[in-house]
């Protein structure tokens, strides 16, 4: 007998010895017999012609085995990778799907498009081959930018997308939102620019692939948030390979943040190669490798507009922003800035009319998907950038305008005028636990302290929800997902008692082992460490869609929940039997089954063991084993939102911005494992501090180079960045899940960037800045103060 | 053209041939099979390959492996506790205990960096932790909890080694 850990109980995690000690088991460390190595070929311009590609001096090189081209690939008939969303724009016109082949083939389009797959020995022998490769570019202007990639004149990607516009995209009552223009007392503006960023988790992808000739069947190990994705899309749309022939294994994944959900080309280049040389066939990026083909994150050019009564009531909110989507549409790429960012725009207020449009467009840029938050924290820094230069603007205090518009508590389910429904919340307790946590009473003391010392300090404030958990099929699919967007969970209860779950998430940090293990141990009674979760092989877990969108707990913990459920009820029947009662009779409570009104009790272990010896059974209506199985897919998204306030200095001097303080008070719903959640929540605030103070990703307009393409260039927050973080949660319940869970994954990203720009805006107000765009380093705000000392300041 | 070296690894005497430009990192994961330490960048700026060599933490990505002869390293697979107990090190405990660590992936080099501040600075501040971490990045943690896990762990091996 062990321990029963319950939920809300914080156990230390299981996945930790084997981090601990140095035995994790990433892609990277695995070897296969007769192993050879490849390497990616890519593209060196923003925008070229691929004229001809010239194999002889690299076939000839030591080691070589194979050099492949997109040649190869036409000639294979193999398909171009899928894009899992369609959307339409507001005549219902779809968007503009060029294909995205996995080798180049006519152009490329942007650098590090993929141009060949060199296949050596080892990997400097791949290395040295590919610097032969002798490849013919006729060479074409780069557009980089969204506002240069929509003049008419632009260089245009493909033939048959004009102006490079993908969709343009709307939603929400454009004539209401016009006429409540027309009434408004005032009318506040803002354009703004949403930083372009690089995931950067901490392992850079890499991916095996081997082919067994005796049974024709393909392995593939890959850095994969989702394996049973990349299974379907890989298999079935783009190398034809039948299911039950394919199986992807996503092992440790070191970091993900939306970066490794997508199916890239380099999964599908590599288990065709693998059959092609019958050999195992492996691939390490680099981190430079990594910077031009991890997709990107955001990039939005905005131009905002709120209109208000003469209290500061929002009267309607518009928007019109211009995505950029890279060179290609990646997996979830125009579900991005469309459907993840309009909706979420009402954020926690009572804006009674919300209009927006978003041009998705196409630009010689690495292509642009989901990264940690994916279009909510777009969404959130629009919405609450534009409510400080209100509050600025109208003299109204900045909590205080928040507060005349937050949708009060009693006023949930709450229906948005953009499509969602929120189920619970309580922006205004969050509010309130953070106004007290900060101590924003004194800042003004604090505030005077650094000004003696010749700073300026600030504070912010951002309260906002996001939609996760996602998400409802139904919901999903009227939006334009291609695919359903439940989970599957099996339990399968060994005879001995003991458990193990198969589910169809992905952990990659997240604490799943830990946490899963908790709702299995609580609800049927059985030790914490009896019970192991199974995730991230197709040929172990039936099914799932993966980690990505705060959805492992609130989807895939839901399913588990479920078939926990089921096991119950099968252990029921079986307990009535062995007791020779009805079903009715019988109570599950603690790990026991019980006759009620009895001392007469089986525990579970006797059950279980009972399960698989089944003498004497009535086998037509009992039959043996002890193995349940659910699917869930949920009615709703869920909501989590929350208030931060970020507390900064300004050095006038060097416009060096110092976090000082930062507070979080986030409602994620019933909390299973506390330390996890507290865990995520510093993580995800420190990605969004990071956008707001450091990351850039910077590209040279015309030639289309990534001029932040290491980490020597790209800054990334680091450990003597940040102050201590107070992180608290205010939980009201989901209404729709069956533990009540919201998710906790992205919550820190979404609140943070806004917070932090509206603490440095404030600390500089005195010197009439409004806004500040991402990131706010030394560079940026030297300049900015130097313009602010001019007279113009005065005007 | 390989050149033999010989050196103590995590304790045992070891003898390889190596190519000259093998770079350590490599050396102890392609060749030795110790993947524990990770290779996450190419430009020394990540931390998740920091080793002890001799005693020091060095990035085992941009050492070369013909400078490991005569020398003694130590990775994260030597890290252990008290000698003859299959505990772990007081550091890898903190790291446990105060939910330091999400993915993992940094997490090698993080606790090597960690042993190494510990054991140059008796009473670590938060701001020597937060300061000796530069070095090393984390993208999951925040940080947070890294910081306190090792002040923790500090602690505890001094703890340690005072009784
Ligand atoms: S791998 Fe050595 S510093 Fe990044
Ligand atoms: S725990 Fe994932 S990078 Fe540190």
């Amino acid at each position: 007998m062990g321990n029963v850990i319950g939920i809300g109980a914080a156990p230390k995690r299981k996945e930790d010895q084997r981090f601990l000690t140095g035995r994790g088991n990433y892609v990277s460390d695995i070897k296969r017999s007769g192993m050879a190595a490849g390497v990616f070929v890519r593209s060196p311009h923003g925008h070229a012609v691929l004229r001809g590609i010239d194999k002889s001096a690299a076939l000839a090189s030591p080691g070589v085995i194979a050099v492949l081209t997109g040649d190869d690939v036409a000639d294979d008939g193999l398909g171009s990778l899928p894009c899992g969303w369609g959307i339409t724009d507001a005549k219902g016109v779809p968007m503009k799907e060029p294909p995205f082949p996995m080798l180049a083939q006519d152009k490329v389009r942007f650098v590090g498009d993929m141009v060949a797959f060199v296949i050596a020995e080892t990997p400097e022998q791949a290395n040295a081959a590919a610097d032969l490769l002798k490849v013919d570019y006729e060479v074409l202007p780069s557009v980089v930018g969204v506002l240069e990639a929509i003049r008419p004149d632009a260089p245009q990607l493909f033939d048959d997308v004009p102006k490079n516009i993908c969709c343009d995209w709307e939603l929400g009552d454009k004539a209401a939102v016009e006429s409540a223009f027309k009434k408004a007392a005032h009318v506040a503006r803002l354009s703004l620019v949403n930083n372009r960023l690089i995931g950067n988790p901490m392992e850079p992808r890499a991916a095996i692939a081997e082919y067994e000739p005796g049974t024709d069947r393909y392995t593939l190990w890959t850095t994969s948030q989702f394996p049973h994705v990349v299974r379907f899309l890989m298999g079935a749309l783009v190398l034809n390979i039948p299911q039950h022939k394919l199986r992807v294994v996503a092992p440790d994944v070191g970091g993900g943040f939306g970066v490794k959900q997508f199916h890239y080309g380099e999964e599908a280049v590599i288990t065709w190669a693998a059959k092609r040389v019958r050999r195992p066939v492996k691939w390490v990026a680099s981190r430079s490798e990594g910077y031009v083909s991890d997709r990107h994150g955001r990039d939005h050019v905005t131009e905002a507009e709120l209109a208000l009564d003469e209290t500061g009531k929002f009267l309607a909110f518009r928007v019109k922003t211009l995505a950029n989507m890279g060179g290609y549409l990646s997996t979830f790429g125009p579900n991005i800035p469309t459907n993840l960012y309009g909706p979420l725009l009402s954020g926690v207020y009572t804006t009674p009319a919300i209009y927006c449009n978003v041009k998705v467009v196409f630009t010689n840029t690495v292509p642009v998907d989901a990264y940690r938050g994916a279009g909510r924290p777009e969404a959130t820094f629009v919405l609450e950038r534009i409510v400080d230069v209100a509050a600025s603007e109208m003299g109204i205090d900045r909590v205080e305008i928040r507060r005349r518009n937050m949708i009060p508590k009693e006023a949930y389910p709450y229906q948005t005028p953009v499509l969602v429904q929120y189920d619970s919340g309580d922006p205004m307790g969050c509010l309130d636990g953070a106004l007290v946590a900060a101590d924003v009473k004194n800042f003004g003391v604090r505030k005077a302290a650094s000004a003696s010392n010749g700073k300026f300090r600030g504070l912010g404030y951002s309260t906002y929800v996001e939609a996760c958990g996602l998400a409802p099929s139904r919901f999903a699919g009227r939006l334009g997902a291609r695919g359903g967007l439940y989970e599957s969970a099996t339990v399968r209860v060994h005879p001995t008692g003991q458990v193990t779950v198969m589910i169809g998430t992905h952990n990659h940090g997240q604490g799943h082992e830990t946490t899963f293990a908790q709702i299995v141990s609580d609800k049927l009674g059985v030790a914490f460490e009896n019970v192991d979760i199974v995730f991230g092989d197709t040929d172990r877990v039936q099914f799932g869609m993966g980690t990505y969108g705060s959805r492992s707990l609130v989807v895939g913990g839901a399913a588990l929940s479920k078939a926990t459920d089921k096991v119950i009820v099968k252990g029921k029947k079986i307990a009535a039997h062995l007791l020779e009662v009805s079903e009715a009779d019988i109570q599950f409570e603690a790990g026991k089954f019980s006759v009620a009104g009895t001392d007469r009790i089986k525990t579970f272990e006797e059950i279980a063991g009972a399960a698989y010896v089944p003498h004497n059974y009535p086998l037509e209506v009992l039959e043996p084993g002890l193995e349940e199985q659910a699917y869930y897919d949920p009615v709703n998204f869920t909501y989590p939102g929350g208030c931060h306030i970020a507390e900064v200095e300004v050095d006038p001097e060097t416009g060096t911005v110092t976090l000082v303080n930062y507070t979080a008070v986030d409602d994620v719903g019933t909390v299973i494992n506390p330390m996890i959640v507290e865990g995520q929540l510093h993580g995800g605030i420190v990605q969004g501090v990071g956008q707001a103070l450091f990351e850039n990703a910077v590209y040279d307009e015309g030639s289309g180079q990534l001029l932040s393409g290491s980490l020597m260039d790209y800054c990334m927050p680091r450990a003597d960045h940040l102050p201590m973080m107070k992180v608290a949660t205010h939980s009201t319940l989901c209404t729709h899940t069956p533990m009540g869970v919201k998710g906790c994954g992205e919550v820190g990203t979404i609140g943070s960037p806004a917070a932090v720009i509206n603490a440095v805006v404030d600390a500089l107000s005195h010197l009439g800045v409004t806004h500040v765009d991402m990131p706010a380093t030394p560079n940026r705000i030297w300049r900015l103060l130097q313009n602010a000392s001019l007279p113009v300041a005065a005007e | 053209m390989t050149v033999q070296i010989s050196f103590t690894l995590n304790g045992r005497p070891t003898s390889v041939d190596v190519e000259p430009a093998t770079l350590v990192a490599e050396l102890l994961r392609e060749q030795l099979h110790l993947t524990g330490t990770h290779i996450g960048c190419d430009t020394s700026q990540c931390g998740a390959c920091v080793v002890h060599l001799n005693g020091l933490p060095v990035k085992s990505c941009t050492l070369l492996a013909p400078a490991l002869d005569g020398a003694t390293l130590l990775t994260i697979e030597g890290l252990t506790g008290a000698p003859g107990s299959n505990q772990m090190h007081p550091m890898q405990e903190a790291f446990r205990e105060h939910h330091g660590l999400q993915c993992g992936f940094c997490t090698p080099g993080m606790l090597m960096t960690a042993v190494a501040l510990a054991t140059e600075k008796p009473d670590l501040t938060e701001a020597d932790v937060r300061h000796g971490l530069e070095g090393n990045i984390c993208r999951c943690t925040g940080y947070q909890n890294i910081v306190i896990s090792v002040m923790a762990g500090a602690a505890a091996m001094h703890a340690a080694k005072g009784e």
